[in-house]
């Protein structure tokens, strides 16, 4: 596991306090860790502060998975 | 209008999480004002307050993790926290959780706050200045606006019947009852959860009121000293933070389901001072027409008051107007007793109100008035009993309890024994 993808997790497990495990790559943050919209905007301005970038609106809205977050940031943070 | 008692309590306050706790305290005659040591008040004029103890502080202490999940506690603040652990005690109390449609449609939810949600306000605007507009939270207004401690209690416990806040400074506590009160009076509902929610006390707050010269500034060093309504060295009042809840209840539904009945509201009386912003009205008149308006709603003479739970917030100018006040109303009645538990609990603002009609409400259950701590030397003479430094053991049926607030607002409750 990569280390993005081990500090995308601790951030989902922090903010939704979910359990470790059940914050896996499929998991949707909404059908399946109990987020609701504006859950989401917060994940989002935290994977923004945890890995100083810029997500724009319309890629926020293609994060709806935990590996959603990961691909992005492992493709767009330095 | 239909008949409105009261059927459950619950509190988080300086004295402790939970009714039982605090009124024993509050009749033992102890004080919740300690130094403040949450943030630096080096610099402050006002270095105390009455705060809720927290975590591991022995008994009574508030655990908010038993009445609202950690991560859900974080996207608001405390006010709304201590608003939604007194709901739930209050509503345990009443036995009252409702699961029918037509249950939980019938029961509403008014709880205000004077302020809400400062603290949090406060930290979003540094971050603002110093992050930026992208840094700012989507549970920043949610988590702060004041209608968001009913909005949250009815999403607890699925209370669907009116959902209203009042704001109206110190006297938001004993609006939000009394205009529950008329709600089920009126109809709107069997049953209303009703009371106040305060969380003030932070840096902004203390600069604030002080600068208003409302806060004690002279016993910095003698917390437990400061509030000491009617005494004759009282210089401002002690700030407190905490919760107030009533489960208000049409009194037929109560006997129907077997509820242990309280007390019941039966007078509200509402006034304006139209005088000054701050200053109360030097004749004390808008307190005289408020206390008259529940008097004359209450069907009763002033003599049958056997206890005031004064607004008493230990202001040089505050006291003297109310106790005139109060002596206006009454006459040449004797006998009854009138204290102010600001001096044990410190002013609780918006929550201030429910607090007191939760004590005028066990006074009646104990028979039990308690005491004004501190007051050594009544700056003005008077007939009336202010209940100096001991609770007394006396006859309570009826229980006046007033509130003033910044505005020139002013409320006032009557409640009496159900025989």
């Amino acid at each position: 596991m990569s280390d993005i993808a081990d500090r995308v997790k601790k951030i989902v497990v922090e903010h939704l306090g979910v359990e470790a495990e059940k914050v896996t790559e499929n998991a949707n943050f909404i059908d399946d860790l109990g987020a609701d919209s504006l859950d989401t905007v917060e994940l989002v301005m935290a994977f923004e502060e945890e890995f100083n970038v810029e997500i724009p609106d319309d890629a926020a809205e293609t994060i709806q998975t935990v590996g959603d977050a990961i691909k992005f940031l492992e493709k767009n943070s330095a | 209008m239909r008949r409105v008692v009261v059927t459950g309590l619950g509190m988080v306050t300086p004295l402790g999480s939970g009714v039982d706790i605090t009124w024993r305290r509050l009749i033992e005659g102890q004080s919740g004002a300690a130094r403040v040591e949450a943030f630096d008040v080096s610099d402050l004029p006002c270095r105390i307050a009455c705060s809720i103890p927290l975590g591991n502080a022995g008994e009574g202490a508030f655990d908010a993790d038993a009445y609202v999940e950690p991560k859900e506690q974080r996207k608001v603040d405390p006010f709304i926290v201590y608003a939604m652990a007194a709901s739930a005690q209050a509503l345990d109390d009443a036995d009252w959780h409702p699961t029918s449609y037509e249950d939980q449609a019938a029961t509403g939810v008014l709880i205000g706050s004077g302020i809400g949600g400062i603290g949090g306000i406060y930290d979003a605007s540094v971050t603002l200045f110093e992050k930026g507009p992208r840094r700012i939270s989507p549970f920043f207004i949610p988590g702060r606006i004041i209608n968001l401690a009913s909005g949250q209690v009815s999403i607890a416990h699925g209370l669907k019947g009116p959902n209203h806040a009042v704001v109206t400074a110190c006297s938001t506590g004993a609006h939000a009852v009394g205009d529950a009160a008329r709600l089920i009076a009126l109809g709107d509902a069997d049953v209303m959860l009703a009371g106040g929610a305060e969380s003030p006390i932070n840096r902004l707050s203390l600069a604030g009121f002080a600068a208003c010269r409302a806060l004690s500034t002279g016993f910095n060093d003698r917390p437990q000293q400061a509030s000491r309504p009617y005494d004759r060295d009282r210089d401002g009042f002690v700030m407190g933070e905490g919760a107030g809840i009533l489960v208000l209840e049409e009194y037929e539904h109560a006997k129907a389901r077997g509820a242990r009945i309280y007390a019941e509201v039966v007078g509200y009386g509402l006034s304006g001072d139209a005088y000054h912003i701050t200053s109360p009205s030097p004749d004390g008149d808008g307190a005289f027409r408020c206390m008259s308006a529940a008097v004359k709603r209450a069907g009763i003479a002033p003599a049958e008051i056997d206890y005031i739970n004064a607004h008493g917030t230990s202001t040089p100018l505050g006291d003297e107007l109310e106790l005139k006040a109060v002596e206006r109303l009454l006459g040449e009645a004797e006998g009854v007793s009138m204290s102010s538990t600001k001096s044990a609990t410190g002013h609780l603002l918006g929550a201030a109100g429910a607090i007191e009609a939760i004590f005028s409400v066990l006074a009646i259950r104990d028979q039990i008035v308690p005491p004004t701590l501190n007051l050594d030397n009544p700056s003005v003479e008077t007939a009336i009993d202010l209940v100096p430094h001991e609770a007394k053991r006396r006859k309570v049926d009826v229980v006046l309890s007033n509130s003033f607030g910044f505005g020139g607002t002013n409320a006032s409750l009557i409640l009496r024994r159900v025989a």
